[in-house]
């Protein structure tokens, strides 16, 4: 067995060491971790919730031995990981996954939700580095639109868009609405998108349609995180294994899944 | 690969080369099928399949151990209602045999999926009566002879294909089991299924696998497989064996075939290998044979045995 993935794949054990909330349902956990904390942009880790559950999340943030990563209330595991407190117990393992490319020029990050994570993480990177980053992000209402001062900081006023559906904040309409618009006349050398698949699905249309090069983080229902289990297969990919960054090409060969269609529990196709 | 020398017959099946998938890893869509078997596979074998859908267990269902991984899924599988159109469809992409794993609670069960299954064009079917971690089937019927002997009457009954059992190494004698299967009728045997095994964090003083006991798989569990293979082709040479247990390269296979199994199946190497890992050991058994002057793989099955 290749040492370098059994070892990422070894469960550590570590105690939270800050908890800081990002919105009425979301929250940012930092844990010490010497692994997760070598991640690139993209990259995700298994999060166990000892006698609850063991779920995938997508790295915000790595540096200097310490991981964080957002995590909104959803279901059973993220509502127990919200009760917990700073110098609980968590297990994790990875970083698994491929990351984002790095390009130069002119690049849009494209978020929503807890999406928004890796591509914040992302744009810290290649802010000093390219000649213009721009960015959208979108959610329900203000008060879930997350990172904006990050996000601030990254770039200038006039290539930040944020969205809002019921208007409290920014433009109201979808994060996907502006972008035709931008794409037209931002002249992107790449595009970087992460959130919901509908909203990814959008964004590939439109880069297609437009010929601007993309890459999308995708979410599938993992278990094994490690290729072995199929849950996340979509088309002839595992998104654990050969995702969870993928490049136009690939996104053009899963159309028929891509933003439709997943695996449920029980390996039958769901929507998503 | 193509090459005469890898040519592979098992009752019922012709594998173009002594590899195949072993049942549990990946398997739910035709599309991940096809890679394994684009990438090299003899033949693919399937998750397991149950009469109805089943969700399986909670997070954790795999931790990492030394040199191995202890799965605890429980048995996810749409059903075989759903995956019967899985099946008609991989028919018509699939270049390799298509073989169903099967399980149920009870004869009635195995004997219903298996029908189905080769109704939709199943090349054959495996039934997993090894499956440690789940109550009321696998080993819990794969280690009771009057319980192992009526499942697979029964679905020799209604199965016009190929029957292959797979068994479980959590036996005392696994080839009181062997000659059980082979006497209700199992055209051919796989040995063998995962080492009921567990995890437990120091930190928290918790087993991890949410099922607490799952089936260490891997490299750790090898040399148990080969010996469980060279135990069953010593006591039943004319029964053709699925060596399963850790092989990772080609020279893992080589030890299986020495040992009497006809072909192998491979799961956990493809954790840490591309799926390429089967053109891989493909390869590797076809220089041995040239470099060794045999002109096909059954010339070397079985033969450790004679010294």
């Amino acid at each position: 067995m290749s040492a370098y993935l059994t070892k990422l794949n070894t469960l550590r054990t570590t105690q939270i060491l800050d908890i800081k909330d990002e919105s009425p349902t979301t929250k940012t956990y930092t844990l010490q971790d010497d692994l997760c904390a070598k991640a690139n942009p993209g990259q995700f880790l298994m999060l166990w919730i000892p006698g609850v559950d063991e779920i995938p999340l997508s790295i915000l943030n790595a540096t200097d031995g310490i991981v964080q990563f957002s995590v909104k209330a959803v279901g059973d595991a993220t509502r127990h990981l919200h009760s917990m407190k700073t110098k609980d117990t968590l297990g994790i393992r990875g970083p698994f996954g491929n990351n984002f490319t790095e390009t130069r020029g002119k690049v849009l990050l494209i978020g929503g939700g807890t999406g928004t994570a890796p591509l914040l993480f992302l744009g810290k990177r290649l802010a000093p580095k390219v000649d213009r980053l721009s960015y959208v992000v979108g959610a329900k209402t203000k008060n879930e639109l997350l990172y904006l001062n990050d996000l601030d900081a990254l770039c200038t006023e006039e290539t930040a868009v944020a969205t809002t559906e019921d208007g409290s904040y920014g433009l109201q309409c979808l994060a996907t609405e502006p972008l035709d618009k931008m794409m037209v006349k931002g002249k992107f050398n790449m595009v970087y998108a992460c959130g919901p698949e509908r909203m990814i699905r959008k964004v590939f249309d439109l880069a297609e349609q437009r010929q601007i090069p993309m890459e999308a983080s995708l979410e599938r229902l993992m278990r094994c995180g490690i290729g072995l289990c199929g849950s996340c297969a979509i088309g002839k990919y595992r998104v654990c294994h050969d995702g969870p960054v993928f490049k136009m090409a690939q996104l053009g060969e899963v159309k028929d899944e891509l933003g439709y269609s997943k695996l449920g529990f029980d390996g039958s196709r769901i929507d998503v | 690969m193509s090459s005469n020398l890898l040519t592979t017959n098992m009752p019922g099946l012709k594998l173009r080369n002594p590899t195949a998938l072993a049942s549990g890893i990946l398997g739910y869509t035709v599309e991940t099928l096809q890679l394994i078997a684009q990438n090299g596979a003899g033949a693919v074998v399937t998750k397991s399949i149950g009469a109805e859908p089943n969700a399986g267990y909670a997070n954790p269902t795999v931790v990492q151990a030394d040199s191995g991984l202890i799965n605890a899924m429980g048995l996810p599988n749409p059903g075989i209602g759903d995956y019967s159109e899985e099946i008609r469809y991989a028919k018509t992409v699939l270049q390799v045999p298509l073989i169903v794993s099967v399980f149920g609670y009870a004869a009635e069960d195995y004997a219903e999926v298996a029908k189905k299954a080769i109704e939709a064009g199943a090349d054959a079917v495996e039934l997993n009566v090894s499956c440690p971690h789940v109550r009321l089937t696998g080993s819990e019927i794969g280690q009771n002879p009057k319980l192992l002997d009526e499942v697979i009457s029964k679905v020799k009954t209604e199965a016009k294909k190929p029957v292959i059992v797979k068994l479980s190494p959590n036996v005392t004698n696994i080839v009181d089991l062997a000659k059980v299967a082979v006497k209700a009728g199992a055209d051919i045997l796989t040995a063998v299924n995962t080492v009921r095994a567990m995890a437990i964090d120091t930190e928290t003083q918790m087993p991890v696998l949410s099922n607490i006991r799952g089936g260490l798989s891997g490299p750790a569990i090898k040399p148990i497989a080969l010996r469980c293979v060279y135990d069953i082709f010593e006591a039943l040479p004319e029964t053709p064996i699925f060596g399963c247990g850790g092989i990772t390269n080609w020279r893992d296979a080589v030890e299986f075939l020495l040992a009497g199994a006809s072909a192998v199946q491979v799961g956990t190497a493809l954790a840490t290998k591309d799926p390429k890992v089967f053109e891989d050991i493909n390869k590797g058994i076809q220089t041995y044979l040239k470099r060794k002057g045999y002109r096909r793989v059954k010339d070397i099955v079985g033969l450790s045995h004679q010294t």
